[in-house]
């Protein structure tokens, strides 16, 4: 982990430049892509790519910060449920109203770390998800978003999302497929601005400090580094993103209930599976993560528990025996 | 009884010995003398199983146990005196001599009674936690905690470290009565003269290395100082 | 009189609590270890009796009685090959290990006891009560009480009374020295997990005999143990 780490922080060889360009190239790529992919192949990378995000934010805080979170469904639903909100209590629209997940993501998170944040070491884990379900219980009593079995976005506000109706033009698309293209794109700009963002954090001099953070907090604090301050940012900046995903995934759903949208398998065991198999505190680690899990997930899923069992036992194996991950 | 074979050690990236060669004989006190970071320490950690080394590296009565946990090391009757005393905290004095006594070895030599006659204060104390005590009382419960386990070889690490002269004496005055017993001791110890007026023998260790070896009534003070700072080489 | 009932039910459940909440904070206290999968193996206990009880007609106490040496060796086992191989410095992967173990726990329980909720039965015992003047209370919450300070009281005795309790200490202050004492840390946290487990089984079966139970309900058990040690440290903190 740490030697991944050296890497990505005094690198810039001409490997880098290609693994750059390349990135440049696939990212055009994917904008261009909706003109001629299938619908179906347009809700892979959909799912795809907010699941990459939602690693890399958890690879963020636990990978490189050390706090091991086992409450980010909070954010995601919290986010969702704002988005909920701004478009059947304000009548905004749905894109708008992303906005206002990852508002409200970032506000639930101040709480959460001003709590979690005195639990000793692993403690932390079992707190924020502690306040995940506290969450998911007050949401499932706010009966105007459906309480308990949940509601669904109105007719006519997935009717007319700004700029669904300019990509149905443009593709010559119905507009559930065009809503679908939208949505993709908003995951592509959220997953690539995610990934610069950390890239970014990383080669700062706040990346050097993160490092020091998660390997030994005292020692950061003798050189000088504000750990405190640090953490909290890192932590409110990576729930902020994950409400933002949580609140995207749902429009593009359209459709929510407090157990789907704070669910702990979803949007927790499954990232988690994503950066323990790519390899944790690395960069690449979650895009090669939600590659393999992509494939396991469409080959396997309609085993029901029997592939949720292989993929808990397949984490385990991993940390047992190669705990770099496949990536290393 | 035991000797190490070009015993090599290293902590990650820093090697710390460099083939080190030393024999003690049953009943024998040697001493190992060095300045501050030559070696001293990891070389009782090797041998007592905290680190792990090469099978034929360290041999106890012709069986290689260079890769034997501590826990299999103090079965076959090498106990340890660790560098700062290592008391467990949450035990009191008398917790701790039984713990060290959790391994008990062939006749019981050092009981209880034995270890509170050679530390009298020790029985008084018996109550307390382990570290409410002075650092020479808690030097004795170490030593007496080592003992518990009845050794044919002691081993003390720095066991003269940060105390006041005067304690420094009762100490070493229970190292007569540890020996009568028969057991072999190795104490690693800065103080050179105290170090070589107990010892019967003196191994030098300089940067990983032995730099002087011999009976210590024939090793003059000269030849330890070169062999200490280096002037020889 | 409503409060007083309602101070009283609190408490007697609270000791259910103090049973989920016992078996997390034994393994924590020994090797800084926060089990994620404690809930799940409070749940796989609670089938475990289950299981004994349907197979061989016993009452459930008995039952569990003989589910508990198979459940320690397991934890033994589970501690053996799979906690010990990731416990260091880092805190993550024991982390990952105890949450990948329960999401396989809860799904593993599915396929084999699929999603119905089962209950131990143990017949009169269930509503029987008694009066004690100002209160009712019912004979299973006041058992579930009595256990847990039984429990609590014996694990108590354990820590500060045995050679067992010694090692346990002394392997959580410093796990180095311990073994330079010839004890295995090693061994001591697999026996310590195996223990774990026998109380995780005292308080399945109260969970089993007291309310419905399926495979997914084990990470809320986890929350209520976690509840139960925070409240239990604030406690111990304002006792101070």
């Amino acid at each position: 982990m740490k030697h991944a780490m050296q890497v990505t922080v005094t690198t810039r060889t001409r490997a880098s430049t290609v693994a750059g360009s390349v990135a440049l190239g696939l990212i055009g790529l994917g904008l261009i892509l909706p003109a001629f992919a299938s619908r179906s192949l347009i809700q892979d990378l959909f799912f795809i790519l907010t699941m990459l995000t939602l690693a890399q934010l958890w690879n963020l805080i636990a990978g490189y910060g050390g706090m091991v979170s086992v409450g980010q469904q909070a954010f995601v639903g919290i986010g969702a449920y704002a988005m909920f909100a701004g478009v059947i209590l304000l009548g905004w629209d749905p894109v708008f109203a992303i906005l206002l997940g990852g508002i409200a993501a970032f506000l639930l998170a101040i709480p959460m770390a001003f709590f979690a944040f005195r639990l000793q070491g692993a403690y932390f884990a079992i707190g924020t998800w502690v306040i995940a379900e506290v969450t998911r219980l007050i949401i499932a009593q706010w009966k105007t978003l459906g309480g308990g079995t949940g509601t669904s976005l109105p007719r006519e506000a997935t009717a007319d999302i700004i700029g669904v109706a300019t990509i149905a033009n443009l593709f010559d698309l119905r507009d559930a497929a065009a809503r679908d293209v939208l949505a993709y794109w908003l995951a592509l700009a959220l997953a690539v601005g995610t990934m610069a963002a950390i890239y970014a954090l990383l080669r700062s001099r706040n990346g050097l400090a993160l490092a020091a953070l998660r390997d030994n907090d005292n020692a950061a604090r003798s050189v000088g580094v504000d750990a405190g301050r640090l953490k909290w940012l890192v932590f409110l900046a990576a729930a902020a993103m994950t409400g933002l995903v949580g609140a995207l995934i749902y429009m593009q759903t359209a459709r929510i209930s407090p157990d789907a949208a704070f669910s702990v398998t979803s949007w927790t065991a499954y990232v988690i599976f994503i950066v323990v198999i790519g390899g944790i505190g690395r960069l690449e680690g979650p895009i090669l993560g939600v590659l393999v899990f992509w494939g396991l997930q469409t080959a396997f899923s309609d085993y029901g528990s029997w592939y949720l069992l292989a993929l808990g036992l397949i984490a385990i194996a991993v940390m047992l025996f190669a705990r770099g991950g496949f990536g290393a | 009884m035991l000797e190490t074979h070009s015993l090599t050690a290293s902590y990650g990236q820093f090697k710390a010995l460099f083939g080190i060669d030393i024999t003690v004989a049953p009943g024998e006190c040697v001493a190992i003398i060095g300045a501050n970071g030559a070696g001293k320490t990891t070389l009782l950690r090797s041998i007592s199983g905290v680190l792990r080394n090469a099978p034929g590296m360290v041999v106890h009565k012709g069986t290689p146990i260079g890769t034997l946990p501590a826990d299999a090391v103090v079965q076959r009757g090498i106990a340890m005196v660790p560098e700062g005393r290592k008391l467990f905290p949450s035990l009191s004095v008398e917790e701790n001599l039984l713990i060290g006594g959790q391994v008990r070895r062939g006749d019981a030599r050092w009981t209880l009674e034995t270890v509170y006659a050679l530390f009298p204060i020790l029985k008084e104390r018996r109550l307390s936690p382990a570290t409410a005590l002075s650092g020479g009382q808690q030097q004795m419960v170490a030593i007496g905690r080592a003992l518990m386990s009845n050794p044919e070889l002691l081993l003390c690490d720095e066991i003269s470290l940060g105390l006041a002269p005067v304690v420094i004496r009762d100490i070493y005055a229970a190292l007569p009565r540890i020996r009568e017993t028969g057991a072999a001791v190795v104490i690693v110890e800065q103080d050179i003269t105290r170090a070589l007026a107990v010892a019967d023998r003196v191994y030098c260790l300089m940067e990983g290395r032995v730099t002087l070896t011999g009976p210590t009534a024939s090793t003059t003070r000269d030849a330890v100082h070169a062999a200490y700072f280096g002037d020889a080489a | 009189m409503i409060w007083l009932d309602t101070l009283v039910q609190g408490l007697l459940l609270g000791g259910l609590y103090a049973l989920f909440a016992a078996g997390l904070s034994l393994v924590f206290g020994i090797m800084r270890l926060v089990n994620l999968a404690h809930g799940d193996l409070i749940v796989l206990a609670a089938f475990v009796v289950l299981v004994v009880v349907e197979a061989t007609g016993l009452n459930p106490f008995l039952s569990a009685l003989i589910a508990a040496p198979a459940l320690f060796a397991f934890g033994w086992a589970l501690q053996w090959f799979v906690f010990n191989r990731v416990l260091g410095k880092d805190i993550l992967p024991p982390l990952l290990v105890t949450f990948g173990l329960s999401i396989a726990l809860q799904n593993g329980m599915l396929e084999v006891f699929s999603a119905d909720s089962q209950r131990i039965r143990v017949g009169a015992l269930e509503s029987a009560s008694v009066d004690l003047g100002l209160v009712t209370v019912g004979i299973m919450p006041l058992l579930t009480f009595a256990s847990a300070v039984a429990v609590i009281f014996t694990l108590n005795q354990i820590f500060y009374r045995t050679a067992l309790g010694r090692a346990f200490r002394a392997t959580s202050d410093d796990p180095v020295t311990a073994s330079l004492m010839g004890i295995n840390p090693r061994s001591v946290f697999a026996v310590a997990t195996g223990l774990a487990m026998v109380i995780v089984t005292i308080a399945a079966l109260y969970l089993g005999m007291r309310s419905n139970f399926d495979p997914s309900i084990g990470p809320a058990r986890l929350i209520f143990a976690f509840e139960a040690v925070i409240i239990g440290a604030l406690a111990r903190f304002g006792a101070r």
